[in-house]
């Protein structure tokens, strides 16, 4: 593993520590809860590729940071939507 | 040859990542949600861009890749950061008072003071 | 040469990744978030990009087109969310 690497994976897991204690802090919105969710995936998928995982990182990336994310957000809109009824 | 397109390249490289570095300057030191858009849009896009050209240079067979990811870029960019800043006024998200002009009040309260 | 330009260009792409961290973590409003993660989720493919040039391998830059592809429809997704959020 070359300096660079490992600088860049000690940086990314002090990052992915403080955004996911973000996450579940109590004091926040649902909406900022489930950005800071995809941005814990989004670095364990730079994780991934810095351990030399690239189909494991674009798995990642695909179903972590990119549906998961998604499918959250139109959830919490058609439960709003559907308070009235 | 080689030599000089790799520090072309390099040169390259490092150019985006200083305006990258802007970005993140820019997205901490504006004062209100519409100026972090649009440091957030065109300095990425600007950075990303030399970025894949510097990476061009140096490996020039993953050339075909990385011109596919600037021309998405450059697509996407600019949509994404109009239709975020719909949502913000939407979302009436406050506006710093240095950034709003509104001459007319500005006049009418001129000539207010010299009337009176 | 060219490898010193690569690490310091990495360098400055960490410095630009904290700081938009810094504002991901802070910013008041929820739309401050979504651009700082915008922003992340950029120089996180610029790192992508920079760590293929770096192995020389090919096929690192598939997942930095997957997120070309995410980052724009995520931040799609999450206005058209916030924009319902004021009715």
């Amino acid at each position: 593993m070359s300096p660079m690497m490992l600088v860049l994976s000690l940086l990314l897991s002090a990052a992915m520590i403080g955004v996911a204690v973000m996450a579940v802090w109590p004091a926040r919105s649902t909406a900022v809860a489930v950005l800071a969710a995809g941005a814990v995936s989004l670095m364990a998928s730079i994780m991934f590729l810095v351990l030399a995982a690239p189909d494991v990182a674009m798995t990642e990336a695909a179903i972590g940071s990119g549906l998961t994310t998604f499918l959250f957000f139109f959830v919490l809109g058609r439960v709003r939507s559907g308070k009235d009824d | 040859m080689t030599a000089f397109l790799d520090i072309i390249g390099g040169l390259a490289l490092v150019g985006g990542a200083v305006f990258l570095l802007l970005g993140g300057l820019g997205l901490n030191r504006m004062p209100d949600s519409f100026g972090r858009i649009q440091v957030g849009a065109k300095t990425t896009t600007l950075g990303t861009i030399l970025v894949l050209t510097g990476a061009g240079f140096l490996q020039p067979d993953m050339a075909l890749k990385l011109f596919l990811i600037g021309v998405f870029l450059l697509f996407t960019n600019p949509l994404s950061s109009q239709v975020l800043a719909r949502a913000a006024k939407r979302m009436h998200a406050p506006e710093a008072p240095e950034t709003v002009v509104d001459k007319y009040s500005e006049d009418h309260a001129e000539t207010s003071e010299d009337e009176a | 040469m060219a490898n010193m330009l690569v690490y310091i260009a990495a360098a400055i792409a960490g410095v630009a990744f904290i700081l938009a961290l810094y504002r991901f973590m802070r910013g008041p409003q929820a739309v401050d978030r979504v651009v700082a993660f915008d922003v992340l989720t950029i120089i996180s493919l610029t790192g992508i990009v920079l760590i293929a040039v770096q192995e020389a391998r090919a096929i690192y830059l598939d997942v930095a087109l997957v997120y070309a592809l995410l980052s724009f429809l995520g931040v799609i997704v999450v206005a058209k969310y916030l924009e319902g959020g004021e009715k």
